[in-house]
């Protein structure tokens, strides 16, 4: 069984909502990520989306784009961030990695070589964002047969006919965007994504996890009341952007222990 | 009959072009497919947009026999397609009264827009001043500093110009951050993009709009010489100007087509914006998959160009597509080549020309030193050069 579906059925089991915090690889420098990470691990997260810096990300907002442009000061390319998650994997064998990302650094390697290289380093997911399933060719494939999931998002204007074709070539879970607009943006209406996520649901045995415009305990515990997973991502940047060396992993570990607490409440 | 039939229903020339988005951008571009193949053939909507070319704009532009620029160099006959007269001084305009048009018809009442040197801003701020639209346009802070003039023009128009400061602060930067203007005002915004880059369908809707500058250019040559030119000839940034001219002549044979790229400081320098001339990996920027400047980790470098419109790291994905079947061929030229070609227009012929232009006049110089005297090549002028003087100034010392 792969990590994600082992982590997701134990929460069930337990009546849980996974926590699912994302940070950029290399923000704000490379020297922190593995530890970053480990802190994660520790405060609660139950699985980690790790962001591939790219100079273009046309799908975040203003703090995930600044935080892509302080990891490619440092030049933190693809081939990079494979390598903090095999360090990370050195004393985590069981979390959850999902890189996030666009298409263009993999179509630089090559959609095989990626597979091959992601499959090395023990990644669990991918979410290539600008890939929708009729542009993504065998990359979904390549992804499948090395049993790495391919995770695909949707978003509120995404049709029930839209979500048969996506769920039909996602694996490990769905990711439901919670709202139009870009990653960091403001006002979550949780009684629109109950009835989104609840849709979605009659249309496949995926857990569902939504993200988007989740930024304290408050919005972690209402999402977590409808969602398998909550995914907290521009909050996170900020906190990483709002600290200095000396008090980032704790920065970090409070915010995660607030947002933990919100969601095991829900 | 036309034979060339690209794209195909999904918006792939070849492995280029496509629908590269996220997934919350794919409503948005179905609903303007099913809206412009509803309206690209509807008599009504064309009739609307022929009359606005013709009464808006200014066109048919004339096509022009630089006599003194041809007898001064000596070899082939140099005729100019005056994109530079219409309404708003450049080509921009064909493109930006059919998408207004449609968002008008789309029920859409705000437009966006992405501008490089600022003339697909301005056309873009002109039609929705025309239209009564509310008008937001996206402007790296660079480009926003070298082309002061064209930023005014559109406040003067009514339109709101945004500096985007991400990123390396050019054209490139002011896309990304129009998408993500677009995904967010979805519900009431239109995206105006200025070139035959970006998802399906802007490349085929865009090089539509434009293709009026090659079936006039057809017909005005059977007029004026009856027959067709040895080569046409066209700048290429994203390449809107030269897809519109090389497009009613794909079929045309024994007519070459050249686009011709920012060289920069040179190709060996790699300060360029020209990833067709350089062979640059393929990748996938902007929705579409095409030739790109990039790293070896897949991240979009820096480009250079003395001219803001052809400062672009990739490339429309036609271009990419014909260049490939050997359509047409890409070249490059330097910035010191285009500052030549750009003075030698002005003072043999009275008309200055856009930086922009100045890459295809240049080419063409070169091209028709190796050809006799009876032969024609036509260049698509694709805008003026008011807009640049202040550079052009700077370059000389000279303080305006």
């Amino acid at each position: 069984m792969s990590r994600i579906k082992t982590v997701f059925s134990s929460l069930k089991q337990q009546g849980k909502t996974a926590l699912i915090p994302y940070i950029t690889a290399g923000d704000p420098h490379p020297k922190f990520t593995v530890s970053l990470m480990h802190t994660l691990v520790k405060h609660g997260a139950d699985m980690i989306e790790l962001g591939v810096p790219f100079s273009d990300p046309m799908a975040d907002g203003p703090v995930i784009q600044r935080a892509s442009e302080r990891a490619l000061l440092h030049k933190v390319g693809l081939t990079a961030v494979l390598d903090m998650v095999k360090t990370f994997r050195q004393t985590d064998q069981a979390t959850p990695i999902i890189l996030m990302g666009y298409a263009n650094p993999i179509e630089a390697v090559g959609a095989v070589a990626f597979a091959d290289k992601a499959k090395a380093a023990d990644v669990d997911g991918v979410i290539t964002v600008d890939y929708p399933p009729e542009e993504c060719g065998s990359f979904v494939k390549e992804l499948q047969d090395r049993d790495i999931d391919p995770v695909f998002l949707l978003s509120p204007t995404t049709d029930a006919k839209r979500v048969e074709l996506i769920v039909n070539q996602a694996s490990g879970f769905v990711y439901y965007v919670s709202l139009k607009g870009v990653t960091g943006a403001a006002n979550l209406d949780i009684v629109e994504v109950a009835s989104r996520v609840a849709s979605i649901r009659e249309q496949t045995n995926l857990p569902v996890g939504v993200g988007f415009g989740i930024r304290d305990a408050a919005t972690a515990k209402a999402t977590a009341a409808i969602a398998d997973a909550v995914v907290v991502g521009s909050r996170m940047v900020l906190a990483i952007e709002g600290s200095n060396e000396a008090n980032l992993l704790s920065n970090v570990a409070n915010l995660m222990t607030e947002l933990k607490t919100a969601v095991d409440a829900a | 009959m036309q034979l060339y039939d690209m794209p195909d229903a999904r918006g792939h020339f070849g492995q280029y072009g496509g629908t590269f988005v996220a997934e919350t951008l794919v409503e948005a571009l179905e609903e303007l497919r099913v809206m412009y193949e509803k309206y690209r053939h509807d008599p009504v909507f064309l009739a609307e947009y022929a009359y606005d070319l013709k009464h808006f704009v200014g066109r048919p532009s004339p096509i022009y026999h630089a006599k003194r620029l041809s007898d001064k160099i000596g070899g082939a006959q140099i005729y100019l397609k005056r994109e530079d007269l219409n309404h708003t001084g450049a080509h921009k305009i064909n493109n930006t009264i059919g998408q207004a048009l449609l968002a008008k018809r789309m029920g859409k009442p705000r437009v966006i827009a992405e501008t490089g040197a600022g003339q697909h801003g301005v056309a873009t701020a002109t039609i929705a001043a025309r239209l009564g639209l509310e008008c937001v346009v996206y402007m790296g802070s660079e480009d926003v500093k070298r082309q002061a003039p064209n930023v005014f023009r559109m406040k003067l128009l009514g339109a709101t110009v945004v500096p985007v400061e991400s990123g390396s602060k050019t054209l490139k930067d002011a896309l990304n951050e129009a998408m993500r203007d677009w995904v967010t005002n979805v519900h009431n915004t239109f995206y105006i993009i200025g070139t035959v880059a970006g998802p399906h369908p802007y490349p085929m809707m865009v090089r539509d709009f434009q293709a009026i500058i090659g079936i006039e250019a057809k017909q005005q040559m059977m007029e004026m010489v009856g027959r067709q030119p040895e080569a046409v000839v066209a700048c290429v940034g994203g390449g809107s100007n030269a897809m519109g001219i090389f497009y009613p002549y794909i079929d045309v044979p024994n007519v070459r087509l050249i686009g011709v790229e920012a060289a920069g400081l040179g190709m060996e320098t790699g300060k360029h914006a020209a990833p067709l001339t350089a062979n640059s990996a393929v990748g996938v920027l902007h929705g579409n998959r095409t030739y790109l400047m990039q790293d070896a980790d897949g991240n979009i470098i820096e480009t250079h160009s003395i001219s803001a419109g052809l400062d672009y790291p990739g490339v429309g994905p036609e271009h990419a597509w014909l260049k490939d079947i050997k359509r047409a061929e890409y070249v490059a030229v330097t910035d010191d080549e285009a500052m030549a070609a750009f003075h030698n227009l002005c003072r043999t012929e009275g008309i200055i020309p856009a930086l922009e232009s100045s890459h295809g006049l240049a080419y063409a110089e070169k091209l028709a030193k190796t050809m006799s005297k009876d032969k024609i090549i036509l260049v698509n002028l694709s805008g003026r050069g008011d807009k640049d003087i202040n550079t052009v100034a700077k370059l000389a010392n000279i303080s305006l």
